[in-house]
């Protein structure tokens, strides 16, 4: 039996005669001397991690004007900043995009310019109180300027997550990066052996109070992180750490095209050794980390799972989805993950860092609830019309022409003797075709690649589907391709006119 | 060299690539074709001193040509070295090495431009459009 205490290592950090070794050092240690002789041997693992967390941002206090202004709205660079508290504080956000750069640039290319030692423009503006009398101001500051630059991140270090592919026909551009069509690509994040959580999934070393290393500064952790799902092995980390000291190595405005902006944050949270269960669980390696690859060509908060998968699978540069290889991309960078752990050892061995036992521990067996929608999912059977009017492939564009008269529907669809659809006629269509002199039958004028909809889907992911393909109306279809109803961006905008 | 040849609908159903190759007796060495109904798109080798005559030829039967001579540029400063673009170039021009540092070999490059979207950090431009 192993016992020390966070006393006993700190007096080993002050004398110099500590021995701190990486996670990824730590899975070799155990493996030759067994988790009891790693934890006599060994007094600190050191993890670290490198990625996207948009959960991400920073408090700022500016300092009072003379005279004095109660902000109503801030304004940095263009970007937004939250100031729904006292006279001079705001919070600026990763992922809250400029008013006149759009996703070119949002809240955390703010932070990155500030670190940066760049100065940024300022707008706030007011209604103006009798204590507070001014309305706008407008000026430059820099990170010195302010009185505290404070980064507080509701949600970050996520324990694993899951990895990303898509099984549609088109390119997506998702935060999980561009996902190439017909499972072209894997995407993933994290850093697996290197992941603090999953080094401690227990939390027996890890919460409350815990010092770490975060953006290049020591930081600390406030408690469990938002979404916090400890039962799935999905634990997140709330932080805070002192902006004025970290560095743009480990802090980094990021752009997803198609998405928006992120911030790529550097943490690393050292893990005191006491026992050898601490030890044991520091030897985790990227095999024994486990997630699952999920199907983001469907638009729904469960997307399916394809298959499990391992962090050494996924670093492997390719996995296996349906008998097929399929390259794999990480999101977040390995090599300065390492770089964090390596960075925190040598703060450790250097005596400038200490480590601390949490002063409460964090949420076990926890799962996070979905939202509750009292206003109930509108799905397409609920909006569709059902009384439609089709036209067979082989009439004449002299009998579409009339029908679209008689009933006035702009889209009709096209069905074969079957029934089934085949394509779409519009009015359009046929005044082209008129103009062309083509009188030939519906199925030479009509579209063959139909956007089609099914009676189950939401309404909110058909609407989508309509924007993306720039069309106005959509076939609904059963299984069998038999159309049964219509469902138009006119029906959509009287239901959403209906809720607000 | 490389070359690109876009080939549009009104030309899109003709041997035109066949043609240009009996009518000059110069060589293509296709290494990646996409078509679809509105156009095609083709990469080619062909050799440096030829190029002229090829180019022309195939011009003259409609179809546009690029020189694929400005390949990916990579900035080693903005870059993180997360990978992400590693799986989205169809010809394989980055990698990871054995530490995790990202490799990048331009002269497979075909400019298609995944990559410069799929970067999170700026760090990836082509020449003429961004
Ligand atoms: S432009 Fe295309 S071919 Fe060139 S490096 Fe990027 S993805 Fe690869
Ligand atoms: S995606 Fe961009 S930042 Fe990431 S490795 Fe490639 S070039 Fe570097």
């Amino acid at each position: 039996m192993v016992k020390k205490s966070i006393h006993d290592i700190n007096s080993k950090i002050r004398d110099g005669s500590v021995n701190v070794v990486t996670a990824e050092d730590m899975v070799h240690i155990v493996g030759e001397l067994g988790a009891e002789e790693a934890a006599k041997e060994v007094d600190v693992v050191t993890t670290g991690t490198f990625g996207a967390m948009c959960s991400s941002g920073v408090w700022l206090n500016f300092g009072h004007s003379e005279p004095p202004i109660k902000m109503q709205k801030v304004f940095l660079n263009d970007v937004e900043a939250y100031t729904g508290v006292a006279a001079v504080d705001a919070f600026i956000g990763a992922t809250q995009l400029s008013e006149s750069q759009g996703m070119d640039y949002g809240g955390a290319h703010v932070i990155e310019d500030l670190i940066r030692g760049k100065s940024v423009h300022l707008r706030a503006v007011s209604h103006g109180t009798d204590c507070y009398p001014r309305k706008i101001i407008d000026t430059n500051l820099s990170l010195d300027d302010m009185n505290q630059a404070i980064m507080m991140n509701p949600r970050n270090a996520y324990q694993k997550y899951n990895a990303a592919t898509n099984s549609t026909k088109s390119t997506m551009h998702t935060y999980m990066g561009t996902l190439l069509p017909s499972f072209g690509n894997v995407t993933y994040s994290g850093a697996g052996v290197l992941s603090p959580l999953s080094n401690d999934p227990d939390y027996l070393t890890i919460g409350t109070g815990t010092r770490i290393f975060l953006g290049g500064a020591q930081g600390y952790i406030v408690g469990q992180g938002t979404q916090h799902s400890s039962g799935g092995g999905f634990g997140t980390l709330m932080l805070q750490g002192d902006l004025k000291h970290m560095s743009p190595d480990y802090i980094r405005a990021a752009n997803f095209t198609g998405y928006g902006t992120s911030l790529y944050v550097g943490m690393g949270v050292p893990i005191p050794i006491l026992n050898e269960q601490i030890a044991q669980a520091t030897a985790i390696s990227d095999a024994g980390v486990t997630t699952k690859i999920l199907d983001y060509g469907i638009p729904s908060r469960d997307r399916p799972a394809l298959r499990d998968v391992t962090y050494a699978q996924l670093r492997s540069g390719c996995v296996d989805i349906n008998g097929n290889d399929v390259p794999t991309s990480s999101l977040s960078s390995f090599k300065r993950s390492r770089q964090i752990a390596s960075e925190l050892k040598e703060w450790i061995l250097r005596g400038e860092f200490f480590v601390s036992m949490p002063v409460e521990r964090l949420p076990k067996d926890v799962s996070a609830k979905p939202m509750k929608q009292t206003e109930g999912i509108a799905l397409v059977s609920d909006i569709m019309a059902v009384n439609i009017i089709t036209i067979s492939k082989d009439a004449s564009v002299y009998d579409a022409a009339k029908t679209i008269m008689d009933t006035e529907f702009n889209h009709l669809p096209v069905v074969s003797s079957g029934n089934t659809l085949v394509g779409i006629v519009t009015a359009w269509d046929i005044s082209k075709a008129v103009s062309q002199n083509k009188f030939d039958l519906v199925e030479g004028i009509m579209t063959r690649k139909v956007i089609t909809a099914s009676a189950d889907e939401r309404v909110a992911v058909v609407a989508r589907r309509m924007d993306q393909n720039s069309v106005s109306a959509m076939p609904v279809i059963d299984r069998e391709g038999h159309v049964i109803g219509m469902i138009t961006s006119d029906d959509i905008s009287k239901l959403f006119a209906r809720r607000s | 060299m490389k070359i690109k040849i876009s080939i549009s609908s009104d030309v899109v159903t003709k041997p035109i690539m066949a043609e240009s190759i009996l009518e000059t007796g110069i060589l293509l060495n296709i290494s990646q074709a996409h078509f679809d109904r509105s156009h095609g798109e083709v990469v080619a080798d062909v050799d440096e001193d030829r190029f002229d005559i090829m180019c022309k030829s195939l011009t003259n039967k409609g179809a546009k040509v690029t020189k694929l001579d400005t390949p990916i540029m990579w900035d080693e400063n903005e870059c993180v070295e997360c990978s992400a673009c590693v799986s989205v170039c169809p010809t394989k021009v980055f990698s990871l090495d054995d530490d995790f540092s990202l490799q990048v070999d331009e002269s497979k490059c075909i400019q298609c431009g995944t990559c410069v979207d799929m970067c999170p950090h700026h760090a990836l431009s082509l020449g003429n459009n961004s």
